[in-house]
């Protein structure tokens, strides 16, 4: 499914300060029944954002009109647990396409970037700062640069530069997949295919 | 079927060349490495492929918009598991969602010829449980599922690993996914395990030691005697919850247990086919020398049956201890309060009595005839207790089938449990099997995460010893207490 390319993101952010959020929280399993990728970002965090009732929580950072953009900031281990890229689906549907943590499960960074959001690791310090910077003014606006590897946090201008490889770069700011990278290799598989071991 | 090592000799000439000893996971993954790409990913042949209801049927939207087909349907096998019921199989599918999946898995399946034993199907159970089973996982393969369990074929000494619906579709499309080679952890457990001290517990064990994150990037060999000893089974519950500590996988290598679980299943190889295939398996395991990124070693004689008592997997510790201070979990100190305050536990509580609703004994983890036969030790003879609701779930209908041969249903039925139908049911409560908001449940699952187990679910992770213990006392309590000498 193609996604929106990913340059300069430059906006307000939503922390959500609780270490190893795992993807049964961004979105409980009873949520993926659907057989299209469509609505996820409804059910985004379902059980921490309603109530039984389906009324909303209102201490809960997403029911809180303050805090609004198209970043997430999580704790560490953000997206452990399951492979479901339901997710990173719910993530991107909701309007996210950034999320910043100081570390991120394996499966999830590889379906967020699947999909078209950028996981951006910081460090500790940083992701305190950040942190800090938002909870002193909800409307403190961070810059993700992604072709300078950059990120500012824009009232203070602390900024940090994160790690991402050169062919993910490339897929997020041009829009690319794998699929399509795949795609373009059909006869090398193919004759890798044809001596496999186990060849059925 | 199985034919020939085609390029058998390929892989003698990599490792000779190569010259340095090389590690299990090493071997495996290299000799699948089509293509580097530069400052990026491998990109990785998939010997087999697993797909279920849940997490494929968008792959399969995509490769239709993409005009797109399924390049090896041989290699890919479908069952469905993670929504069915687990009562009235042979009824249609109540929940319109879930039937809704279930018959887009049937309907893709079809269309590209790939084979599906889905609900009511002899050989239909969890996928996890199915693959060893039926001889389609075996060492030095390359396993991919949509399911982040599937770590658990790394018993056999395959490189196995969950895999997100964009990446099912590369491997529909393709036979390939791109992925960085993740760094090489070898976890070592030494020594002789104490009285009722199982396979699950030794891995919750390690997670509670290395924490919930402690192997992220890393894939994981677990070597020692420890594991050389245990029964196949067991070692797949241990790669199992790799991923619960961040894994990309677990790895074990193969040897004589392996090959004999392994022969004359119904698709491993057999005849010529067998002898070259045990040829090339026998020099897969990591050579002397070869180096780790990251070693652990533990003494197994350190490790209790183990019961977890917050919201994640490496929150976990010995039956018999309190549960520790929140001030020893650093920074993650709110997120520790939170995780107690979900569970209804406090501070420097016993584990040991505290009262039990529900115990459910089934799951990819703990969901197959070893586990039962563990289960039924201690249940025998004795009654549930009166307010426990037990789910008892075996992981297919051949680990159902020999839960009857063996006489266990029995042994269940005299001591009042019932026996449902396979699939993945309570561990993650997509279908009816949901544990009550409140209630407290000792499950043999995975995953303890807040509402996994039902929305408001209260989850102690355990081993089927310590669920029997639970389920005929009431309350938690040490299955060693229930085992004669």
């Amino acid at each position: 499914m193609a996604y929106d390319k990913f340059t300069v993101l430059k906006s307000t952010a939503v922390p959500l300060p609780i270490e190893n959020v795992d993807t049964d929280q961004i979105i409980p399993a009873r949520f993926l029944k659907a057989t299209e990728r469509k609505g996820f970002g409804d059910n985004l965090f379902r059980d921490w954002r309603y109530q039984d009732d389906g009324s909303p929580k209102r201490d809960f950072i997403l029911n809180n009109p303050l805090y609004q953009g198209k970043i997430l900031v999580g704790g560490r281990n953000f997206g452990s647990g399951s492979s479901r890229e339901h997710a990173a689906w719910a993530i991107y549907d909701y309007g996210f396409r950034c999320v910043i943590s100081s570390f991120f499960a394996d499966i999830f960074k590889n379906n967020s970037m699947n999909v078209g959001i950028l996981p951006v690791q910081v460090s500790g310090e940083f992701l305190e700062k950040i942190f800090r910077a938002i909870e002193a003014d909800p409307h403190t606006e961070l810059e993700v640069d992604l072709p300078s590897q950059k990120l500012t946090i824009l009232a203070t201008g602390e900024h940090v530069s994160f790690e991402i490889n050169a062919y993910k770069k490339n897929n997020l700011i041009n829009g690319y997949d794998d699929i399509d990278y795949l795609q373009a290799m059909k006869t090398e598989i193919a004759s890798f295919a044809a001596n496999s071991i186990y060849s059925l | 079927m199985w034919i020939f090592f085609k390029n058998f000799a390929n892989t003698f000439r990599i490792k000779k060349i190569s010259g340095m000893p090389t590690t299990l996971f090493d071997k495996v993954w290299d000799a699948h490495v089509i293509r580097h790409v530069q400052d990026g990913p491998d990109v990785l042949f998939i010997d087999r492929h697993f797909i279920h209801e849940v997490t494929s049927p968008v792959a399969f939207l995509g490769l239709e918009k993409r005009g797109l087909k399924v390049v090896y349907p041989e290699r890919t096998f479908a069952t469905a598991d993670h929504n069915t019921p687990t009562q009235n199989q042979h009824l249609p599918v109540k929940d319109p969602l879930s039937a809704n999946q279930l018959q887009a898995l049937e309907r893709n399946t079809q269309r590209y010829g790939i084979s599906h034993w889905g609900l009511g199907n002899p050989r239909n159970g969890i996928v996890h449980v199915i693959g060893p089973e039926n001889g389609i996982t075996q060492p030095g393969m390359t396993i991919v599922c949509g399911d982040s369990h599937t770590s658990t074929h790394g018993a056999f000494g395959a490189v196995a690993f969950g895999i997100g619906t964009s990446e099912i579709e590369m491997v529909l499309s393709s036979q390939c996914i791109m992925q960085p080679k993740p760094k090489k952890m070898r976890i070592n457990v030494d020594g002789k395990l104490g009285k009722a001290v199982t396979p699950k517990d030794v891995i919750l064990y390690i997670i509670s030691r290395l924490t919930a994150s402690g192997a992220t990037g890393y894939f994981v060999e677990y070597a020692g005697e420890v594991f050389r000893q245990m029964s196949m089974e067991g070692r797949m519950t241990v790669c199992n919850m790799s991923i619960e500590m961040g894994a990309r996988g677990g790895i074990i290598a193969p040897d004589e247990k392996t090959y004999s679980y392994l022969k004359g299943r119904e698709m491993a190889p057999r005849g010529e086919a067998w002898d070259k295939a045990l040829a090339y398996w026998k020099t897969l395991p990591t050579d002397e020398g070869a180096v780790f990124d990251q070693e652990y070693r533990f003494d197994a004689a350190e490790i209790e049956p183990m019961i977890t008592f917050g919201t994640n997997p490496g929150m976990g510790l010995g039956i018999t201890q309190s549960i520790p201070a929140a001030e020893g979990a650093g920074s993650g100190r709110s997120s520790f309060q939170k995780s107690l305050q979900y569970m209804g536990f406090q501070e420097a509580e016993h584990m040991l009595g505290k009262k039990v609703d529900f115990v459910f004994i089934g799951s990819c983890t703990n969901g197959r005839i070893e586990d039962f036969r563990a289960f039924a030790s201690i249940v025998k003879g004795r009654k549930k207790a009166d307010h426990v609701t037990a789910w008892v779930v075996p992981g297919s209908h051949q680990v159902e089938r020999q839960i009857r041969e063996e006489g266990i249903l029995d042994i269940l039925t005299e001591a009042g449990f019932e026996l449902r139908q396979p699939g993945c049911s309570a561990c993650l409560a997509m279908n009816d099997d949901k544990i009550p908001m409140g209630k407290y449940a000792v499950s043999t699952s995975n995953r303890n995460f807040e509402g996994r187990q039902g929305p408001g679910a209260r989850t102690m992770l355990a081993s089927p010893l310590a669920a029997a213990a639970a389920a005929v006392t009431g309350v938690v309590t040490d299955p060693r207490d229930l085992i004669e000498e």
